[in-house]
């Protein structure tokens, strides 16, 4: 059992370990784009695995990136300061949404429109107050000169590295925090039957806010991070039901049900799209999501359970064997 | 100065009418398809850009007239549609609801994407000007008063389908008692092809008036895709009635809206009054408060 024990804490010194080693620009670049885009992924499972499917997330993470941004640039508040209040606003708007949602009962098709919903009105919002936002063309927070610890703006892209490295893990601790709380087996029985529990004592409305609320905190600190690390954000790379969709989409590749699933899930599509895009050059535009698309729906189909979800269910069943 | 801004305020009105057909229209399609197979099709407004490919390039391409061409993009939407329904829905149909709604939402990218590959992403339109209609000092252009009078027959038209034919009581009763039909000898696999079809063919009707007042591209779909979801929701998922006047209150929203502001603030507007009513009324307009 101590080698199973040991492997997260040597996974993880090789991963802070890397960038040291190994600083190929690009890369590291493609590494902290999969890592801030696996905490994202991890943050919309949160609430996807108990059947909670969000098509909303895009708005929280559309909340998070230009909340940061808007503050930087207009009033010259800090993004230490900047990411904490975008994340608030985020998970004051998951309440609003989710709040009469629980508490009417709106689940399975009403939930994921409702939310669908949410998605369109952050990316309208954003596209309508073009004279702040830069509409659809985007957005760039002001650069300040160098690598500057108080804007969250660094040039080098080991520091970006370690940072996305850092929120992943914190993003996979909450991921099992919530696994061993009492919360995971009040939220299961929620998902299995809503009545049920709510007679057995589970107070159905209170339960599911909390997983939404913090699936929307993780979710906006992703844009927010992302926001920062690229420099550029646009209404439609961060938020609107593309978004929303692309969580999913990679969230069901990897694995819903495992806590790195949505991890390999990114990496997958990420590395997907790389090569895609490296591949057919310019004319890539279109090919990715194609590619993407017949695959979720594939997935769907022969392998609900995801890559990791579906390894991981072959090898118990061949131990128990 | 009072009376020039009443005439706008009109325009407006009359024109959030006119839009709030082709939008009713979609919503029957999509509560159609929720009613009898249970399914939402989240890339319902993907096939309506598909249809209004096929109009551009039957009528700027090889020439047809707008209303020979028509006909046969409703055809075409109407076949996607029963494509759709067997090759993605029916292998999910025991599957959880989610995994069928994820499904359609993978077919939405499938089909941006393809458009995007296959007809670039450049904007095109038909080139047909329609005129323009002088009714008191208002501006009425024909394209949205054609739209709306072919939405209002198409719907129509499902109507009576529903009401006069064995296969539409069939459907009618199916989306009353799912389990029973089968005992009943009506054969639900093909009932749900038959519904596939008839959703696909409003989309494809939706198409060929659209594509006289929208230009076409890829992302088309996301202009009237998300407001239709909305529309069949507030109207209560499956209620015909509730759609159809939904399509219509949304309409004035974004019609009003636009006159004030942006379009898009018209837009914003109505997704918060979306909402709001989430509040009041969680299961749809019409729906009794138990």
């Amino acid at each position: 059992m101590t080698a199973k024990q040991s492997l997260p804490w040597i996974a993880g010194a090789a991963l802070i370990a890397l960038p040291f080693v190994y600083r190929e620009p690009y890369h590291l670049h493609i590494l902290i784009l999969i890592l801030i885009w696996s905490f994202a992924y991890t943050s919309w499972s949160m609430m996807g695995r108990f059947g909670l499917v969000s098509l909303g997330h895009g708005g929280f993470m559309g909340v998070g990136a230009y909340v940061t941004a808007l503050l930087w640039n207009h009033l010259g508040v800090s993004p230490w300061i900047g990411i904490p209040i975008a994340m608030v606003a985020a998970a004051i708007l998951a309440m609003i949404v989710a709040y009469p949602c629980f508490r009417f009962r709106i689940t399975g098709h009403y939930f994921v429109l409702v939310t669908l919903a949410l998605s369109g009105i952050v990316l309208q919002v954003i596209t309508a107050t073009r004279d702040y936002t830069g509409g659809s063309l985007g957005y760039t927070p002001d650069r300040t000169k160098g690598s500057q610890i108080w804007a969250l703006q660094f040039d080098d892209k080991v520091t970006w590295y370690l940072i996305a490295l850092g929120v992943w893990a914190v993003g996979l601790a909450i991921w099992k925090w919530v696994d061993r709380s009492m919360d995971r087996y009040a939220l299961e029985a929620i998902s299995e039957d809503e009545d049920a529990a709510a007679a057995a004592g589970v107070n159905v409305t209170w339960e599911k806010l909390k997983i939404t609320v913090i699936s929307a905190l993780m979710t906006a600190l992703a844009g927010a991070l992302y926001c920062q690390y690229q420099m550029f954000i646009s209404p439609d790379t961060v938020s609107g039901i593309a978004v929303s969709l692309q969580m999913v989409f990679a969230v069901i590749v990897g694995g819903l049900y495992v806590s790195l699933g949505p991890t390999v899930g990114a990496v997958i599509t990420i590395l997907l799209a790389e090569i895609l895009r490296i591949g057919f050059g310019t004319k890539a535009v279109g090919w990715d999501n194609l590619v993407y698309g017949v695959l979720l729906v594939l997935f769907i189909i022969f392998l609900p359970k995801g890559i990791l979800g579906s390894i991981i269910d072959r090898v118990k069943t061949l131990r128990k064997a | 100065m009072t009376d020039i801004f009443d005439i706008y305020l009109l325009e407006a009105m009359v024109n959030g009418i006119l839009l709030g057909g082709v939008l009713a229209l979609l919503a029957l399609g999509l509560n159609l398809i929720f009613g009898v197979i249970d399914v939402t099709w989240i890339c319902y407004a993907e096939l309506v850009m598909i249809g209004m490919y096929g109009m551009y390039y039957m009528v700027q391409v090889f020439g047809l007239p707008y209303y020979v061409a028509a006909p046969f993009a409703i055809l075409l939407v109407a076949g996607l549609g029963a494509l759709l329904h067997l090759l993605v829905i029916a292998p999910l149909l025991t599957a959880p609801p989610i995994n069928q709604l994820l499904a359609t939402g993978g077919v939405l990218f499938v089909l941006q994407s393809f458009a995007t590959v296959a007809f670039g992403i450049d904007f095109r339109n038909l080139g047909i000007r329609m005129p323009v209609l002088k009714l008191f000092e208002m501006h009425l252009s024909y394209s949205r008063l054609l739209a709306f009078a072919a939405a209002l027959i198409g719907m129509l038209l499902v109507y009576f389908f529903m009401k006069r034919t064995y296969i539409g009581t069939a459907i009618r009763a199916i989306s009353q008692d799912r389990q029973i039909m089968a005992l009943m000898g009506v054969d639900t696999r093909r009932i749900y092809l038959i519904t596939s079809a008839l959703g696909g063919a409003l989309a494809g009707l939706a198409a060929c008036l659209l594509v006289l007042q929208y230009d076409i591209h890829p992302f088309v779909g996301l202009s009237f895709g998300p407001i239709t979801f909305l529309i069949v929701v507030l109207g209560g998922l499956g209620n015909f009635v509730g759609g159809f006047v939904a399509a219509f209150v949304f309409a004035e929203i974004i019609s009003l809206g636009g006159l004030f502001s942006d379009l898009e603030w018209g837009y914003v507007l109505a997704f918060a009054f979306f909402i709001v009513m989430m509040f009041i009324r969680p299961a749809g307009l019409l729906a009794r408060r138990s």
